[in-house]
């Protein structure tokens, strides 16, 4: 079972759930942490990495021994990547998808695929946790490639537990893609609502199936409740508002280790999540 | 003219609410909403929509049933894995969500039957504000092309500035270090990191730190909720210290915060005495003297491009 845990708004405590959330069940578990701009899980599970790899994309080299400047590459690339001159081929490595388009076109063998490194992913464990997380490189901007590769490597045999990025764009699907179930995380305040009203929608443009945790309740007011009862969304867990688990968070600790009655509250979680992908899966 | 991005790497670290707070302070300003994928400031600016357009961002690959002569070659070409093969209805169809719009599948279908229409990836809008004029947009859920709607939003808010004679754009940018937030950067002349005190705060904000000097954008350092573990804002302010970026203030963990945002206000409409009120003042303060504000150099070739 593949559970995805994301947001919408960032800082509503993605990670606090998923790292205490793969702590507490009494299954295998791999934690998958796809959040790979600002990755943090391992900051909070400390695993052993024995294993680290780059994710690459091809680039476009051109071998101007072959090329005869007839401009294809040019023509193809939808992202201005590639400048045929007059004597000379100019590329823009920043710019390029690797959509591998220039290298299909070329009529003389001319572009040759260059690597470049997006980022990495590292392999490990924790306290019994399979652990992978990827890091975009500091100046990169595909993100995708590098989710998709860490996502790869999802064992069937064990609860898979992906932290997302925040946000609704692209980063975000290749992290909720095909998962059984989303759990959303936000905290009961104004911009905690708007942007769990774009999850949602999100959501639902993927069709699995999905539930809510509220962080922080008691900060804010009740509209998030009020919506999630207006949307038939259920409410499977409530993290009071306590200035105990956020200074448990700053230190890096984790809160079933300094809550323990925490422990049952995240077992109480995973079978309600449990029991809804059962449900939607006999919808379907 | 100068423009003000504000940024965190994590979410969640207040860069909304103190933008806003930021609002009620700045003179002669323009805002920007570089947020595009859950933008939040309009909820406390509560802007009154002057101009709204849509943002076509890409194109999406269609194949026509019709024309298909099933021959794969789409399938082959794509390195998105976005065309899929349904073996019992033996039909190639593109996967929106996974498309990425590079159209090599269109250019290389033998029988042309691949549409390629352009998609409405978002909305863009011009809008007044109680504080000001405010450029700001929505991405269409599960859309692509974040940054160039991005780029947009800011190439407006300078339009905006130039055309009023405005001197200061102030922008709330997106969370991370990928894509949307390396459009926000280019040609900014400062970034204001907000960072919180946690593990997870630190770890982020020195990603945004080395995309700053990788792009070579002068950046500052706020700590937000600073008095939450005075250990990691030591830590913070060490670090800082050390990457040469200067800490412009650090503002406690008031709830008056999140009471103002329910209001739909700045903490200043809300309350300015409150603590937050008092530390947010001396940010901005310290923030207009700093010397990579006051005078900016030109230190972004793109200018010149």
């Amino acid at each position: 079972m593949i559970i995805s845990i994301a947001s919408g708004k960032g800082g509503t405590g993605k990670t606090t759930i998923s790292t205490n959330l793969a702590l507490s069940i009494d299954q295998e578990v791999q934690l998958l942490d796809c959040d790979v701009e600002e990755p943090n899980s391992h900051l909070f599970i400390n695993p052993v990495i024995d294993k680290k790899e780059q994710v690459i994309a091809p680039v476009p080299k051109i071998d101007l021994e072959k090329c005869t400047f007839c401009k294809k590459c040019m023509d193809i690339c939808r992202y201005g990547a590639i400048a045929v001159l007059k004597k000379d081929v100019l590329t823009f490595e920043n710019l390029c998808h690797s959509c591998g388009g220039c290298f299909e076109v070329c009529p003389e063998n001319a572009v040759i695929e260059k690597e470049r490194s997006l980022g990495e992913i590292e392999h490990g464990t924790a306290r019994g946790i399979s652990f992978i997380h990827g890091r975009l490189e500091v100046g990169q901007v595909m993100a995708p490639p590098i989710i998709k590769k860490v996502r790869s490597y999802t064992d069937p045999n064990r609860v898979t537990i992906i932290d997302a990025p925040p946000g609704t764009s692209c980063p975000v699907i290749a992290a909720m893609n095909n998962a059984d179930f989303i759990l959303l995380v936000t905290e009961p305040t104004p911009f905690g609502l708007h942007d769990l009203k774009l999850a949602v929608e999100t959501v639902r443009i993927l069709d699995i199936p999905h539930g809510l945790v509220i962080n922080r309740a008691g900060l804010g007011n009740d509209d998030v409740k009020h919506y999630a009862q207006k949307e038939h969304l259920p409410i499977l867990m409530e993290i009071p508002f306590d200035k105990k688990i956020a200074r448990i968070y700053s230190k890096g600790q984790m809160v079933v280790d300094k809550l323990p009655e925490y422990k049952v509250k995240f077992q109480d979680l995973f079978r309600k999540i449990e029991q809804l992908v059962e449900k939607g899966g006999q919808n379907k | 003219m100068r423009e003000l991005v504000i940024l965190s790497g994590k979410g969640g670290t207040g860069k909304t609410s103190i933008t806003a707070a930021f609002a009620s302070l700045a003179e002669n300003r323009v805002f920007c909403d570089a947020d595009v994928d859950a933008a939040d400031l309009h909820l406390i600016l509560k802007p009154d929509f002057k101009f709204s357009s849509e943002f076509k961002g890409g194109n999406e690959a269609v194949i026509k049933p019709d024309e298909c002569t099933q021959c794969g070659r789409c399938l082959e070409v794509c390195r998105f894995d976005a065309v899929k093969f349904d073996a019992d209805t033996n039909t190639f169809e593109v996967d929106t969500i996974e498309c990425e719009g590079c159209g090599v599948c269109v250019d290389l279908c033998p029988e042309q039957a691949i549409d390629f229409p352009e998609v409405v990836c978002g909305q863009w809008y011009i809008s007044e504000t109680r504080l000001g004029p405010m450029v700001h947009a929505r991405l269409g859920i599960a859309q692509e092309n974040s940054g160039k709607l991005v780029a947009l939003v800011r190439q407006e808010a300078r339009k905006i500035a130039k055309d009023k004679n405005l001197d200061l754009i102030l922008t709330d940018g997106p969370p991370g270090i990928g894509c949307p937030v390396i459009a926000s950067i280019g040609q900014a002349t400062a970034l204001l990191i907000i960072a919180e005190p946690t593990v997870s705060g630190i770890h982020d904000m020195e990603r945004v730190g080395q995309l700053s000097r990788h792009f070579n954008i002068p950046a500052m350092v706020c700590i937000n909720k600073y008095d939450l573990n005075p250990d990691q804002t030591k830590k913070i302010e060490t670090l800082a210290r050390e990457s040469d970026i200067a800490v412009v203030g650090k503002i406690s963990f008031d709830q008056t915060f999140t009471e103002s945002m329910i209001q739909a206000k700045t903490i200043f409409e809300y309350n300015e005495d409150s603590q937050a009120s008092i530390e947010v003042r001396q940010v901005w303060d310290n923030i207009l003297s700093r010397p990579e504000f006051k005078n900016p150099v030109t230190n972004n070739i793109m200018q010149h491009l």
